[in-house]
């Protein structure tokens, strides 16, 4: 008896204090919603901003009427810029550029990262240090005594390397390739070194170790140093701004900067379909890879 | 059992070798040839430019004739210099104190909902992020028109005066600082909400149980816990803020009148546009001393973290 009323007190207790602390997390949680609603809004604003843009023809955007809403909504822009020459061939030296890039910087960093994080060699500690600093180096720094770079090879050797956009594939593994090897020396060295013993005592050898214990047990890395180079190489803007200036040379960025907008005249409705479309392929892959994304960039500063 | 057999047959061949073979063999050096292309392209392109951009600074225009300091008392004497120190100081400074306050604030929303729902508001969050910034700041471009800007619609709506967004000096500053704080912020949420996700929540109810309140709880307990974090990010992002130039050139280009470029942006209207290559590069290195000590306290920080580990 004593021990049911004891019980039920207690329970009543615990019932009483779990309401409030419910009250008041129902009210922090208002709170949270309500705030998270308001900063959606100001993240999405220019993206929604953009797609409505696209949907408008450029006598509605001229005719100043509300301009967050289409009252006449057409693909015309869409059809115009992706019939356009000019526009695929953006598009496809973008895909090229894009592709070599990660291709080579997963090769290199891959058995950089391999050397670096499980087989020692001489002044191996120095590099792997020397790697994250040169990752600091921004490409604001590089671009001119590259430009000056390459146009005395260009005068010594007659290769002509600016004005070519296969040039972005030799600039931008400066940008990918430090930060994707630091990223999987810091999946590598996650991985047990029992496993490698276990690999070795097999009779298994460097490359055999490599291709079949590391490069599987740290996929998700991998997969996060691919999305981190295509993200980077897609959307840098510096580097093809300064080395290509023909119009059939251009990647996307620049060329939807550099030819949409001809003088005074913005074709606000193609800019704006430009530039979703621009970002329509980091978005997809943002979509579908989240998780890899989003481990890609804490990796990045935690592990170290 | 074949390859045993094989692997018997091998080795006397492998021991007859020459001592280069042998040599070649050696775990080192195949660590280093793996390491080697590595080391090429960080030493052709990152080091040699780098250290590429000391000499051509310290050349004349036509790059005929060493002058040594030459282009940098050249720079100090002139005006448009110091704006572009200042307004690079300036747009690095506050635009990573805000990315830092928005995203420590986001990710304290983000980590209160029930965690079903944190993938969601996280996915649609990250957004600014993950658009290419030039891409993006061809929006803000278009929200910023000086004639059909969609927020001034919204001002002229509600009765607030216009504004002219890039046309004046200091909204164009404005301007170009939020859509820093737009881009990069997103990035401080997902550190912080990362280290948020690693404070023991133990600490917390003990925290409870002796009365601390929410800001208590923060200030108390989530401040000194994200610590580390807090200082990483925010010296990546200075480094990353301070040598930005995508939204620069594209939002305003520098102007209006010069008001409003950053080290990047003025060395490549110096560089490429006005063909001075060696003032661009001088130029440029001025990012290198505030790069040189962000990168000095983030290499301590995470050489600390990997003793502690």
């Amino acid at each position: 008896m004593t021990m049911t009323t004891a019980a039920a007190a207690a329970g009543q207790i615990g019932r009483a204090r779990y309401g409030s602390i419910s009250r008041g997390r129902r009210r922090a949680l208002f709170w949270s919603y309500f705030f998270l609603i308001l900063f959606v809004i100001f993240f999405l604003t220019p993206p929604v901003y953009m797609f409505i843009t696209s949907l408008k023809s450029s006598a509605e955007i001229s005719a100043a009427t509300n301009p967050w809403w289409v009252y006449h909504p057409t693909l015309s822009n869409y059809i115009d810029l992706l019939t356009q020459n000019q526009f695929l061939i953006f598009f496809r030296n973008s895909a090229i550029v894009s592709i070599c890039v990660v291709s080579i910087t997963m090769v290199v960093s891959i058995f950089a990262a391999f050397a670096l994080a499980r087989m020692r060699f001489w002044g191996s500690a120095t590099l792997a240090t020397g790697v994250f600093l040169t990752y600091l180096i921004p490409e604001s720094l590089l671009f001119i005594p590259l430009f000056k770079t390459f146009a005395y090879i260009h005068d010594k050797t007659g290769i002509e390397l600016i004005n070519h956009w296969w040039v972005l594939i030799i600039l931008y593994p400066t940008l990918t390739v430090p930060f994707a090897t630091w990223l999987m020396i810091g999946y590598f060295s996650s991985i047990p070194k029992e496993l490698d013993e276990a690999a070795l005592i097999d009779g298994a050898g460097y490359i055999q170790m490599l291709t079949r214990i590391f490069i599987p047990v740290a996929i998700p890395g991998i997969i996060a140093a691919m999305i981190f180079s295509f993200t980077v190489s897609w959307a840098n803007f510096l580097y093809p701004l300064a080395f290509t200036t023909s119009a059939d040379q251009l990647v996307l960025p620049v060329g939807i900067v550099t030819t949409l907008i001809r003088g005074d005249v913005y074709a606000w409705g193609q800019i704006m379909t430009g530039a979703l479309l621009g970002a329509a392929p980091p978005l997809i892959i943002y979509a579908f890879l989240m998780d890899y994304y989003i481990s890609g960039l804490t990796a990045g500063a935690t592990k170290g | 059992m074949a390859d045993v057999v094989a692997r018997d047959i091998r080795i006397p061949a492998r021991s007859g070798q020459l001592s280069l073979h042998k040599f070649a063999r050696r775990k080192s050096t195949i660590a280093f040839l793996m390491a080697l292309p590595l080391i090429a392209i960080i030493a052709c392109l990152v080091i040699y430019p780098a250290f590429y951009s000391i000499h051509l600074a310290s050349l004349n225009k036509s790059m005929t004739k060493f002058v040594g300091f030459g282009n940098f008392e050249f720079l100090f004497r002139r005006n448009t210099f110091w704006m572009v120190v200042e307004q690079s100081l300036l747009f690095a400074i506050t635009a990573v104190i805000f990315k830092a306050v928005v995203g420590f604030i986001v990710a304290h929303f983000v980590h209160n909902l029930p965690s079903q729902g944190q993938r969601k508001w996280r996915g649609m969050l990250l957004i600014p992020w993950v658009i290419p910034p030039a891409m993006s700041t061809l929006a803000w471009l278009w929200l910023f028109d000086p004639s059909y800007s969609a927020f001034n619609w919204v001002f002229t709506h509600l009765g607030i005066p216009q504004v002219a967004w890039l046309g004046n000096p200091y909204w164009a500053r404005f301007c170009v600082i939020l859509v820093n704080i737009w881009v990069g912020s997103p990035f401080f949420m997902i550190m912080y909400l990362a280290a948020l996700k690693s404070v023991p929540e133990q600490l917390h109810e003990a925290a409870a149980i002796d009365g601390a309140n929410w800001f208590q709880k923060i200030w108390y307990i989530n401040l000194p816990m994200m610590r580390n974090i807090i200082q990483i990010t925010a010296l990546f992002s200075l480094i990353v803020t301070f040598a930005n130039f995508d939204i620069v050139k594209i939002l305003t280009n520098g102007g209006p009148v010069d008001q409003t470029h950053v080290f990047a942006t003025w060395a490549f209207t110096l560089a490429i546009w006005g063909n001075d290559i060696p003032l661009g590069a001088s130029v440029s290195l001025f990012m290198a001393p505030i790069l040189a000590i962000a990168a000095f306290f983030i290499l301590r920080n995470v050489r600390r973290r990997g003793n502690e580990a």
